[in-house]
């Protein structure tokens, strides 16, 4: 490819696009240390909108709690998916397509719907709303997500790499930890990735899960917001915005150093 | 030790069809290979030369039959338990390991020390001429160079047999050429059973020690290269391998070593050998290679001298194509008929017509053991 400019208008139109969607966030991050407590004049630079929060025990208790179900249902959510997609990828059987096609039907199932089935469903089996079945809720949605990105993945994967690696003497285990994973390893990160962000910013599906006692950020802040937002939600979303970033770069840097598998 | 390397006993492989109903890849194949052979299969895609080696190696089973590797029979053996290792024509490399890893793979599977593991590794890829670049990732190296770690990956394993499908089939002509005569030589140094699926006629020419011939899951001859392209055994053979032509007739008379045959169309009549057993008014086919034909002019004739032969007919030059080495001729054998007839450009003359023009009206004889007369099949 030439490394031929783009027209001005072009490069116009690009840059109020990127205002269009970062402005806003911009704005919230710079309240969040505005004296004024009314988010519409600055008034001068404070932290001490950050000290209110890192002192409210509501917002700590949520954050743990955001963290617990995020780790938990993650690993969990990428173990199921990938070994879905691996399976997909893998076998043909009788109903093959119903798998595919229901795998990925929570995807675009509405939130509130699956939330208010989940709701159900653990009324139905006994359940005590808390930890544990936003935990299982997250599981639920986070499997297709997983799957669809590692199945990305897997597109063009040359079996005869397993072919070989047992044929040099490694048994089927040995071949999956050696060879097939560490292959599809990139896909998988992706995978783990996007599951992590999308159980850290749930709401939908979190209210109708959750109990007494296990409120996580997304409701917490909803909760905080009902009359004004504050400074001090402008503190915890720039905090929020920021931990996002973070993982999303350390997800880069882990993609980066796996090389890419040679596609043929 | 066994009397074969590896033994197919009349191994059947079915698949089922995506279609519905199956597909029959190998049908009752019988290979017995000696230890120490370049055995190459040999046939174009979907013969199944590479279900056949694909079966020894374990990828997959057969439906019946059986296969024996040094006399043991392999049943449902996994590959990680057989005494043989796969050159695959995709190189199938580990990517995100170096070549040293992925040469010493197969070492660490089986236990070996890590010194000795250094040690082997090292010399497999001194073997294959990568010395030095074991720290490398494969995407570093270039076609043949991966597909030398293919190769020292194999065989640093020391396996009785050395299964390679189509190694060469990803690398330029150039490569390829040099490629052949390194196998070669790397299989004569080492003396390890090598079974070479190929669908290149040639490259199986050069390298075998023998070749089987496979058509459709059948095999249809086995037997070493002079014999598959000198004494082909059906029409299929000798089409494959080589160029040749061909002319249909019946069969007027037998004797113990040749046979006649009167073709269709024309009133001629060839004398030739039969492959196979033939008996009077049989249809058959004849063929004939290009460059055992000698096209002469009448002064022979003119001069009194009949030639005491037989085959010799008055032909008409079609056209001819100069390509450095031979000139390819195209002649009018009468009756409709017209063969290829290659010849040696012995004189070096800038005037690519200097042998023969097109119109210009000759003589073509063929010795009676170059026709070869094959049954008639379908």
């Amino acid at each position: 490819m030439s490394e031929k400019k783009p027209a001005l208008w072009l490069r116009i139109y690009a840059l109020l696009a990127y205002a269009y969607i970062y402005f806003p966030i911009l704005i919230l991050i710079i309240f969040s240390f505005n004296t004024q407590k009314i988010n519409v004049r600055w008034e001068g630079f404070t932290l001490q909108w950050y000290k209110v929060l890192f002192n409210d025990q509501n917002v700590i208790l949520a954050t743990r709690n955001t963290l617990i179900i995020a780790f938990t249902s993650t690993i969990i959510s990428t173990v199921i998916g990938t070994l879905a997609a691996l399976a997909l990828q893998r076998y043909r059987f009788p109903g093959y397509g119903a798998a595919e096609s229901l795998l990925y039907v929570p995807v675009i199932i509405p939130e509130v719907v699956m939330g208010i089935s989940l709701l159900a469903f653990f009324a139905s089996i006994g359940l005590t709303l808390g930890l544990g079945t936003i935990t299982l809720s997250h599981i639920a949605f986070n499997i297709p997500f997983v799957t669809l990105v590692v199945r990305a993945r897997l597109h063009g994967f040359d079996k005869s790499i397993e072919e070989a690696a047992m044929d040099l003497g490694a048994n089927e285990l040995t071949t999956f930890w050696r060879v097939t994973l560490p292959t599809i390893m990139p896909g998988v990160l992706s995978g783990a990735l996007l599951a992590f962000t999308l159980s850290l910013d749930d709401y939908v599906i979190t209210y109708f899960t959750a109990g007494p006692g296990s409120t996580t950020l997304p409701l917490r802040i909803f909760s905080m917001v009902r009359f004004a937002v504050t400074p001090e939600v402008n503190a915890l979303s720039t905090l929020w915005v920021l931990t996002v970033f973070i993982v999303l770069l350390i997800g880069q840097i882990a993609q980066r150093s796996q090389s890419p598998q040679q596609t043929r | 030790m066994s009397q074969f390397a590896v033994e197919l006993r009349d191994v059947v492989k079915r698949f089922p069809n995506p279609g519905g109903g199956e597909i029959t890849a190998v049908n009752h194949a019988t290979l017995q290979i000696n230890h120490g052979e370049f055995f190459s299969l040999l046939g174009p895609s979907g013969c199944g030369k590479t279900t056949s080696l694909r079966m020894v190696a374990g990828f997959e089973w057969p439906t019946s039959g059986e296969i024996f590797i040094d006399g043991k029979p392999m049943g449902r053996t996994p590959p990680f338990l057989r005494p043989v290792n796969t050159v695959f024509q995709s190189y199938a490399l580990f990517q995100h390991m170096t070549i040293f890893q992925n040469v010493a793979f197969g070492l660490e599977m089986e236990g070996v020390s890590r010194e000795e593991t250094r040690r082997r590794v090292e010399a497999a890829l001194e073997m294959v001429q990568l010395t030095g670049m074991g720290s490398r990732k494969p995407r570093q190296l270039s076609g043949g160079q991966q597909q030398r770690v293919a190769l020292a990956r194999a065989l640093v394993k020391r396996p009785a047999v050395l299964l390679l499908d189509e190694p060469l089939g990803a690398l330029d002509l150039k490569l390829r050429k040099e490629m052949q005569l390194e196998l070669k030589a790397l299989q004569e140094q080492v003396g390890i059973t090598f079974i070479y699926v190929t669908h290149d006629q040639e490259e199986a020419l050069t390298m075998s020690d023998r070749i089987a011939v496979m058509n459709k899951g059948n095999v249809l001859q086995i037997g070493a290269p002079v014999e598959i392209y000198e004494r082909p055994n059906c029409r299929f053979v000798a089409d494959f391998i080589g160029e040749t032509n061909f002319l249909f007739g019946k069969v007027k008379a037998i004797d113990p070593d040749f046979v006649i045959v009167s073709l269709h169309g024309s009133e001629r009549e060839l004398v030739g050998i039969p492959l196979g057993k033939f008996y009077s008014g049989q249809e058959v086919v004849v063929s004939v290679r290009p460059e055992k034909m000698r096209i002469f002019d009448d002064t022979p004739l003119k001069i009194g001298v009949t030639p005491n032969q037989p085959n010799c007919f008055p032909i008409r030059i079609i056209n001819t194509m100069y390509i450095g080495s031979d000139t390819r001729i195209v002649i009018d054998f009468g009756g409709g008929t017209q063969l290829k007839v290659w010849e040696q450009n012995h004189l070096s003359t800038l005037d690519t017509l200097a042998y023969y023009a097109p119109g210009q009206e000759l003589w073509v004889t063929m010795r009676p053991e170059n026709v070869l007369i094959l049954p008639q099949e379908e």
